[in-house]
């Protein structure tokens, strides 16, 4: 195995035992980019001073014997996440020069265990998109193939990953941007539920739905990463002050009697056939490792991804207002008064799905249509959660596919929002609900592409998930496949 | 075709954007096709039921009302694209 190849609980071991340091480690981080960037574009800006200077701090710390988990190891952000000093663009045109003067504090959690950073991470423009496509710094390429999309909006996150050119990475999820990618890459991704983490210095889409998550390459490191990064923060007030559990010392592989539930609506008839064996081979590993089955059903999945549409977009309109060329950001020149300048500024800095975007939300909030679209979205969103709370009486998690095909091709979907939205119905309604779920490798295609299974757990339930997908990778090998780059 | 050219004309006043004919046809055309996707919702009987607008219920975070340390004016100035000592200087407001 190369250094770049390892988990962060296999370096953390090594550095440990200063059988490296993380400055070689970092350097071999920082070759592995050099030398795949240009087949998959996961970076927007590579650190490589700061990382060089964060690692040698980090072998500082371990001699003096002030190591915590994570301390010495590379990791990459989502160029969502607000860094100090470090430009920050969220894939838009519009931040193309923005330099923060704060960072995000889910960054700020992990610098304190002394993390070093290799640099910001490709995705989709204002995190709207299931393919990365629409970034404005260019398509992220699945490692796997190519000629496919890595999954949207946090495509770089999950990429850096399967190419070896990050340990682990942060992404946001509004509406499945950790677990699609995560599936279509072969890594694992996980959103916690809404408040588990704060979006302080997070920039943002759809506030009531947005989370941060970690992707990485098992559950083990999965679970470090959420109890470095969760946890109340003054800052945001809609971070939730309950305990943050040690998540890895919950990893029992013991899964004895546990009840999992199997949503009928989503084992559609639609569903890729690939994706299909690969559900039913896990179900039968889970029946073999104790697990108890239960059908249910979850009665309004089938109108999230409307709910979603409206809701997401109104948000997005009103939270996308702020830029306007006036603080920060791209301002348009030759403008004779304010509202021109506004207009110029926000017609060049926005691409085309983000205007898209701001277009519908602005729509469904205008006068006349706010109840029939807005407050409509509203009342089945109650529905759709009051499917989750009535499902959870019977169950402990639910397993579903996270995706219902592999990874589509560059530009299949582009030219059809709809089709391209329609690729996410497994994963909104987890965010609609407040919930909390899990993407693991569990299977490859014919064509050898990464299939991902969804465990979706309690509100709070990050214990639970992160178990049942560390159980079935204690029993398979999916997680240790990898991408031929 | 439900929404017309002139109704995308219309939310992009309101949106503050100005679209080129090109994205004012296409756009028109695919907010038809998910404004008609979305009408399904239409099929819900939500009579009764209370929004939700947030998915964790929540009561006011309140904290003390305390002055705390901030980034200060040149910090919060740095990414200006345009200033006036310690103002953002924009184009003429008033006629």
């Amino acid at each position: 195995m190369e250094l770049f190849e390892l988990t962060i609980h296999e370096l953390h071991e090594k550095l440990k035992a200063k059988e490296v340091s993380s400055v070689e480690v970092t350097r071999a981080m920082l070759t592995r980019i050099e030398a795949v960037e240009p087949k998959i574009g996961s970076f927007i800006t590579v650190t490589a001073d700061r990382a060089l200077s964060d690692a040698a701090e980090a072998d500082r710390r371990i001699a003096a014997g002030e190591m915590e988990l994570l301390t010495g190891i590379p990791l990459a952000l989502k160029d969502i996440f607000l860094t100090e000093g470090i430009k920050t663009t969220c894939g838009s045109r519009i931040l193309h020069n923005f330099v923060p003067p704060y960072s995000a504090t889910a960054y700020e959690k992990l610098k304190q265990q002394g993390v070093v950073l290799l640099g910001k991470l490709n995705q989709d423009e204002f995190a709207m998109g299931s393919s990365n496509e629409s970034s404005a710094y260019g398509s992220v390429r699945n490692p796997w193939d190519t000629s496919r999309i890595p999954g949207g909006s946090s495509g770089g996150s999950a990429t850096a990953i399967a190419a070896r050119q990050a340990v682990a990475t942060l992404g946001t999820d509004t509406g499945g941007s950790i677990r699609q990618p995560a599936s279509h890459c072969g890594c694992v991704g996980l959103k916690p539920t809404y408040g588990r983490v704060s979006r302080y210095g997070v920039i943002a889409y759809a506030s009531s739905l947005d989370q941060v998550g970690p992707m990485t390459r098992d559950a083990t490191d999965c679970a470090v990463m959420l109890s470095a990064v969760a946890g109340h923060d003054p800052k945001d007030s809609t971070s939730v002050d309950t305990p943050v559990p040690d998540y890895r010392a919950g990893l029992t592989g013991d899964i004895r009697g546990i009840r999992i539930g199997l949503p009928r609506e989503y084992f559609i008839a639609g569903l890729d056939p690939d994706v299909k064996a690969s559900m039913d081979a896990a179900i039968q590993t889970y029946r073999a490792l104790g697990a108890e089955f239960v059908d249910i059903s979850l009665p309004h999945t089938d109108y999230a991804v409307a709910t979603y549409y409206l809701i997401a977009t109104a948000e997005a309109s009103s939270n996308l207002a702020r830029y306007d060329g006036v603080r920060f950001g791209h301002r348009a020149g030759g403008a004779e008064n304010l509202l021109e300048m506004y207009v110029k500024s926000r017609s060049e800095g926005f691409g085309a799905e983000v205007k898209r975007r701001i277009m519908l939300g602005t729509y469904a909030l205008s006068s006349g249509y706010y109840d029939a679209y807005y407050v409509k979205a509203q009342k089945v969103r109650t529905l759709i959660m009051n499917d989750f709370i009535q499902a959870f009486r019977n169950v402990d998690v639910m397993l579903t596919p996270v995706a219902p095909t592999p990874a589509f091709r560059l530009g299949e979907k582009l030219n059809d929002p709809l089709q391209m939205y329609l690729s996410d119905i497994f994963t909104i309604p987890v965010n609609l609900a407040g919930t909390c779920a899990i993407s693991i490798p569990a299977g490859l295609s014919s064509e050898r592409l990464p299939i991902g299974l969804q465990l979706i757990g309690r509100p709070f339930g990050e214990e639970t998930i992160l178990r049942v997908a560390h159980a079935f990778e204690q029993a398979t090998e999916w997680h240790t496949q990898k991408a031929d780059i | 075709m439900k929404i017309t050219v002139a109704e995308v004309e219309y939310v992009a006043r309101l949106a503050r954007l100005d679209l080129s004919e090109e994205e004012k046809g296409l756009f028109a055309g695919q907010m038809d096709a998910i404004l008609g996707y979305v009408e399904k919702l239409g099929e819900l009987d939500t009579d009764g039921i209370q929004p939700t607008s947030h998915a964790v219920p929540m009561e006011n975070a309140f904290r003390q009302d305390r002055a705390e340390p901030s980034i200060g004016v040149e910090k919060a100035l740095a990414n200006a694209p345009n200033r006036l000592e310690s103002f953002y200087r924009v184009p003429k407001v008033i006629e």
